[in-house]
């Protein structure tokens, strides 16, 4: 099952770049506003990658420019070789709300991807690979569902599936799980960092949270704000795969302690 | 209601010496229909007493037997096909012509306005400034243009239910979220793909508060149409039968006319239950 999921680029190897940036700068025209200057970072193929940062930071701006919502004033933005000019079947994204809709089934709405860019038929025939997915995701029996009776948590996992159907090189998480409770919330991390793992994704996270960015990534963009830049990337090397009780080893607390550091230099610039 | 059991099981072994026992309102222990008789019974007890007091001239108030015997009468001839089943029919048929148009024409500007940045810009404020008019006021117009027909009636009664349509369907268009946007973008969605797929599905409980205040809208621009144009309607025989100081056949009549209005709205609501099947009841939401 998991072979049909594979990416095109699942050859590639473990540390091939797949998501580059190059001196990617973003000003916004109408209030002269830099939101980002000269960012540059690369995603390896299969590695997990978070940015954090007080709001300002541009870091929803860079998110948008890495989905190619919305162009940069400067610089390169190359996916897979290929630039980002726009939208792509490649780009998996998902949200703060799951954003599932409300008239159509747990299925139906993961297929919509499908549906959009190749028509009614091709969403069909996608179907029993959505059935793989969200027994992936632990919601086997779902299928025939309405959103409605799904809980903040089953619709998180429905929309990871929604990513995932067209089987993306790189997976856009805008804080997919803040809006859960924090019980659920450590829970559905752990199955995002299982789900990735089997489907050797390439992931990058915007969060508030610094516990959630130790616990998940490999690197940790910090940000600071005004303008919007890098101000540093952690490598975090604590083993994988990572466990909850890994939050309190002394590694992860200094890791923790470290970040907090810096974010807190950057508010009072 | 649903965490009963839990309640149950918390205060078991303190059943003799519970001290705090949950009040129930005593209209939350009457069923609907019965406090609904109630009222019924009341202001019919009341309109009783008043004309049999004789505070009221029977010919501004009638009893209520006399209107329900008024009532009967119509309610027979209508049912034996007499005149006052034309008249309704003529009505119906003016409702019903009417809302199509009002659909169709509210519907169309509804898009216009709600999903292109011209129609918000350039045609929203003139849709604004005709809705603030008093809308009845153009009914000798469209009699001038349309005659005492039915066409100036439908024009009517269109005209008034035509606005409601509009800003529900643009209101309804604008409703979905940002999140809603951002994932159709993502998903490299035309702008037409966005409209169908997305926006007009997720605006269709406020298309369909608009169509129910448009359905009323619709009945009472009819009538409005017969009572100042003339024509061969149930507005005409009111108007004749007020002329008369025939005051039971006017509320009879008035309650029947009010039957199709009810109807109406119930053809609309029962649409909007198939088709929003995801919506949640307004009505008796409070029960959640």
């Amino acid at each position: 099952m998991n072979a049909s999921l594979a990416h095109e680029n699942s050859g590639a190897s473990p540390d091939a770049p797949v998501y580059e940036l190059t001196n990617v700068s973003k000003t916004y025209a109408r209030n002269a506003v830099v939101a980002l200057e000269d960012v540059n970072l690369t995603l390896r193929h299969g590695s997990f990658t978070s940015v954090i940062g007080s709001s300002g930071c541009g870091k929803s701006t860079l998110l948008k420019i890495m989905a190619g919502l919305i162009p940069p004033t400067k610089g390169r933005v190359i996916l897979q070789d290929k630039p980002v000019t726009g939208p792509r079947r490649d780009i998996g994204m998902m949200f703060q709300q799951a954003t599932l809709f409300p008239w159509k089934t747990a299925v139906e709405n993961i297929v919509l991807p499908i549906e959009i860019r190749d028509g009614k038929a091709a969403a069909k025939l996608a179907r029993e690979k959505a059935h793989d997915l969200l027994d992936i995701v632990g919601l086997k029996g779902f299928e025939n569902v309405y959103p409605n009776e799904l809980s903040g948590g089953m619709a998180q996992r429905a929309s990871i599936c929604r990513m995932l159907i067209t089987e993306p090189a790189v997976l856009l998480l805008d804080e997919p799980f803040s809006a859960l409770d924090e019980l659920s919330r450590d829970m559905m991390n752990m199955e995002l960092q299982r789900i990735c793992r089997e489907q050797d994704a390439t992931a990058f996270l915007v969060t508030h949270s610094i516990q959630e960015a130790v616990i998940l990534s490999d690197e940790i963009v910090v940000m600071k704000p005004r303008p919007g830049r890098i101000a540093e990337i952690v490598h975090v090397d604590l083993p994988r795969p990572r466990t909850l009780d890994m939050m309190t080893t002394p590694r992860f607390g200094e890791i923790v302690d470290h970040i907090r550091g810096m974010l807190d230099k950057g508010e009072n610039m | 209601m649903t965490d009963a059991p839990t309640n149950q099981r918390l205060e078991t072994g303190a059943e003799d010496d519970t001290v705090w026992v949950q009040e129930v309102a005593f209209i939350d222990s009457v069923p609907r229909s019965i406090a609904m008789t109630f009222v019924f019974v009341v202001f019919i007890g009341t309109w009783d007493l008043v004309t049999r007091l004789g505070l009221v001239s029977p010919i501004i108030l009638p009893t209520p037997w006399e209107t329900f015997s008024d009532m009967i009468f119509v309610g027979n001839n209508l049912l034996s096909g007499g005149y006052m089943l034309v008249a309704l029919w003529i009505t119906v048929k003016e409702v019903i012509y009417g809302f199509a148009l009002a659909i169709a024409i509210g519907f169309s500007l509804g898009v216009l306005v709600g999903e292109t940045a011209f129609g918000e810009k350039a045609v929203m404020p003139y849709l604004v400034a005709i809705d603030t008019m008093p809308k009845v006021a153009f009914a000798p117009l469209f009699v001038a243009w349309l005659g005492f027909g039915i066409e100036s009636k439908v024009a009517l009664a269109a005209f008034i239910a035509t606005f409601p349509i509009v800003v529900g369907t643009a209101a309804g268009l604008h409703s979905a979220d940002e999140n809603a946007r951002m994932l159709f973008k993502t998903m490299g969605a035309s702008r037409m793909q966005t409209l169908i797929k997305m926006k007009l599905p997720t605006g269709l409980p406020q298309i369909f508060t608009g169509l129910k205040i448009g359905a009323v809208g619709v009945m009472a621009g009819a009538i409005t149409g017969e009572f100042l144009g003339g024509g061969k309607g149930f507005g005409e025989l009111i108007r004749v039968a007020a002329s008369q100081l025939n005051t039971p056949r006017v509320f009879s009549l008035i309650l029947y006319l009010s039957l199709v209005g009810l109807v109406l709205y119930l053809i609309v609501q029962w649409t909007q239950r198939r088709v929003v099947f995801w919506q949640k009841e307004s009505v008796g939401a409070h029960d959640h």
